[in-house]
């Protein structure tokens, strides 16, 4: 099926060989269950299975709210209210939504930051990688809009606010506004049109999420040694991987129930934690509340978007700007696999980017605080700087550093890595055999 | 160090290992079993739905021989005073050999679809009736329509008698008598 061999399924049972020869969905299963998995992947890589149960979740939970919520400036507010108060289980429906998608982001950032780091963006994965910027945009989109729907004060002036962004374009901005809100207002239509995609979009990650992992499952997964599978034959395939299922299912359900568990604390607990008070007032459009602020998972781009307040090269005003940076600063991810020349794929063995990557990191998080601060004192300086390292990290800093570093040495192949961390292993080649579990 | 599990231990490890798999799978069901059930209540009659469940409908404007329909849970009840006339024609039937003769009415416990089991309170002229034909689900014609002086559906032709029995047509049952209660002279309670 991909680039790596795998055991051929043969259907036994005369059903399976009749199901298996009009529609060879019992061939996809069987690869999906036994597809080679390097076997030194670690708990960095948990994410991925963690983000398919978290579109589930909101997929799931969004879909039952639907069947409660009441689009329409004039019975959002109420019918969310009645949701929290009169449907049953509807409180833990709307927070285990609400604080699904912040914990659908905590996963979703945590996997980039682990494909930044271990180069899962090299050739020949660019394309399984412009895809996860394509789900992170969609995925995006889904959140504002989502967020826009209980009409409370900060659903109203966040959407303003950020449609407002398109005005900026010069020339057909003020049309494509108008044109947006569906009116001179943000209003009924605004309301009714972001519902509406709100409830599409989750479907178009769901297929772009097909096809991301159609494309992992072609390449197959990187690892924390960069090193490829040797795709030479089953042999090498074999002392290189182990079969997804036992192996990683363990794995990603034990990681899954933990993050679960944290999860729950904060729906059961602390359902309310990562939103804002301001959202339980009902929508004003003669009253914007004094400190406005996206979620939490927005803050380093609304830092971005707030940090132009000056004229770029002359002739961009600031407000075209910070709109142009702030979408930039997520655009440029999908140049990355072009802008990295260095021909070692993990940072684990390049000693001068990981310093940078740390420092990328730690930016992240800086314009993630200063994008929660009201714009005064030192926080726009410091979202100008935060800004400005954002760019030059991947226009300056990654082909430059990939031109000038000595990598370290990097083992020969994932299984001399896999010994020489686990010397009292059994010997590989056989891996499956000795820990095979009990039927 | 490699395989060095000899087969006593190997048996045994698999027998823990049933007893692992046997306790994940049973506390992972359990666990689905309590994530989904919230999933299917909130289909079930919220609070706000649950709180229209009882209405009070004032009917001292009620004339013997007079009739009104009101709206209880989005259904039409049908609420009627008798003149001493019905009364009197609707004792001498024999409602046993009728095509329903169950009085359908949950506030008594008789037997037979006679006028004083069709009634909530049977010292009372007022006789309340689910206002949608057993047939398919059509409101009826009230003021006397149909062959029997009652209720005449239009849809498929189901006759209703004074007291609200089926007595010709598709319909299979008595038109039933709702929950209701008289909180005093003027007020009847539904729900």
């Amino acid at each position: 099926m991909g680039t790596i061999p795998q055991e051929h399924y043969e259907p036994k049972s005369d059903s399976a060989k009749w199901i298996e020869s009009r529609l060879p969905v019992l061939g996809l299963i069987d690869h999906l269950r036994n597809f080679p998995t390097p076997k030194n992947l670690n708990y960095a890589y948990v994410f991925g299975g963690i983000l398919v149960l978290f579109l589930v979740i909101q997929i799931v939970t969004g879909i039952v709210l639907a069947m409660h919520y009441q689009v329409g400036e004039y019975a959002a507010f109420a019918s969310v209210e009645h949701i929290m108060r009169d449907v049953n289980y509807g409180w833990l429906l709307r927070y285990a939504h609400a604080n699904g998608a912040s914990f659908f982001f905590i996963a979703v950032y945590a996997h980039i930051f682990r494909g930044l780091y271990y180069g899962s963006y090299k050739a020949p994965r660019e394309i399984l990688w412009i895809i996860g910027v394509l789900i992170f945009v969609a995925m995006m989109a889904t959140a504002f809009m989502g967020y826009v729907l209980p009409w409370g004060q900060m659903s109203f002036w966040g959407a303003k606010v950020i449609t407002s962004l398109f005005g900026a374009i010069p020339l057909v901005g003020e049309s494509l506004q108008t044109w947006l809100w569906g009116g001179p207002f943000v209003g009924d239509a605004t309301l009714n049109r972001m519902f509406s995609l709100h409830y599409l979009l989750p479907f178009v990650i769901a297929g772009l999420t097909v096809l991301h992992i159609w494309a992992l499952h072609h390449v197959g997964n990187t690892n924390p040694t960069g090193v490829e599978v040797r795709k030479e034959s089953l042999e090498t395939v074999k002392k290189d991987t182990v079969p997804f299922t036992p192996f990683y299912v363990t794995k990603d359900l034990f990681a899954i129930l933990v993050f679960l568990t944290i999860y729950a604390v904060f729906v059961y607990f602390a359902p309310n934690y990562l939103g804002h008070p301001d959202n339980y007032v009902e929508a004003n459009s003669l009253v914007t509340p004094s400190h406005i602020v996206p979620e939490w998972y927005f803050l380093p781009f609304y830092a971005i978007l707030r940090a132009i307040t000056f004229d770029l090269f002359w002739i961009i005003p600031a407000k075209l700007g910070g709109v142009i940076a702030m979408f930039g600063a997520i655009a440029v991810l999908a140049f990355i696999p072009w802008l990295d020349t260095s021909n070692v794929r993990s940072t684990r063995f390049r000693p001068i980017y990981r310093w940078w990557f740390l420092v990328l990191v730690i930016d992240f998080f800086v314009l993630m605080w200063a994008g929660a601060q009201p714009a005064e004192g030192i926080v726009p300086m410091v979202s100008l700087i935060g800004t400005i390292y954002w760019f030059a990290h991947f226009l300056i800093v990654l082909p430059v550093v990939g031109l000038i570093e000595k990598p370290l040495d990097r083992p020969e192949s994932i299984e001399a890595d896999f010994a020489a961390k686990h010397p009292h292993e059994p010997a590989s080649g056989t891996p499956a055999a000795a820990t095979q579990p009990a039927e | 160090m490699a395989n060095a599990h000899d087969s006593k231990n190997h048996v045994a490890d698999e027998d823990r290992r049933d007893v692992l798999f046997l306790a994940t799978g049973a506390v992972g069901a359990i666990g689905v079993a309590s994530a989904v059930w919230p999933l299917v209540d909130q289909m079930n009659p919220s609070a706000s739905v649950l709180a229209q469940s009882s209405i009070e409908v004032d009917i001292s404007s009620l004339e013997p021989g007079q009739e009104m329909k009101v709206s209880f849970l989005r259904a039409p009840v049908f609420i009627r005073r008798m003149t001493e006339e019905d009364i009197a024609a609707v004792n001498e039937e024999d409602a046993s050999g009728m095509p329903d003769p169950d009085p359908r009415n949950p506030n008594t416990d008789g037997a037979v679809a006679d006028l004083r089991d069709r009634l909530v309170d049977p010292d009372r002229d007022i006789i309340v009736l689910s206002g949608v034909c057993t047939h398919l689900g059509c409101i009826p014609l009230g003021d006397g329509a149909g062959e029997f002086g009652g209720w005449f559906c239009p849809c498929h032709g189901s006759h209703y008698d004074k007291a609200g029995r089926i007595r010709k047509g598709p319909a299979p049952e008595n038109l039933p008598v709702p929950v209701a209660a008289f909180i005093d002279d003027d007020t009847l309670k539904l729900g």
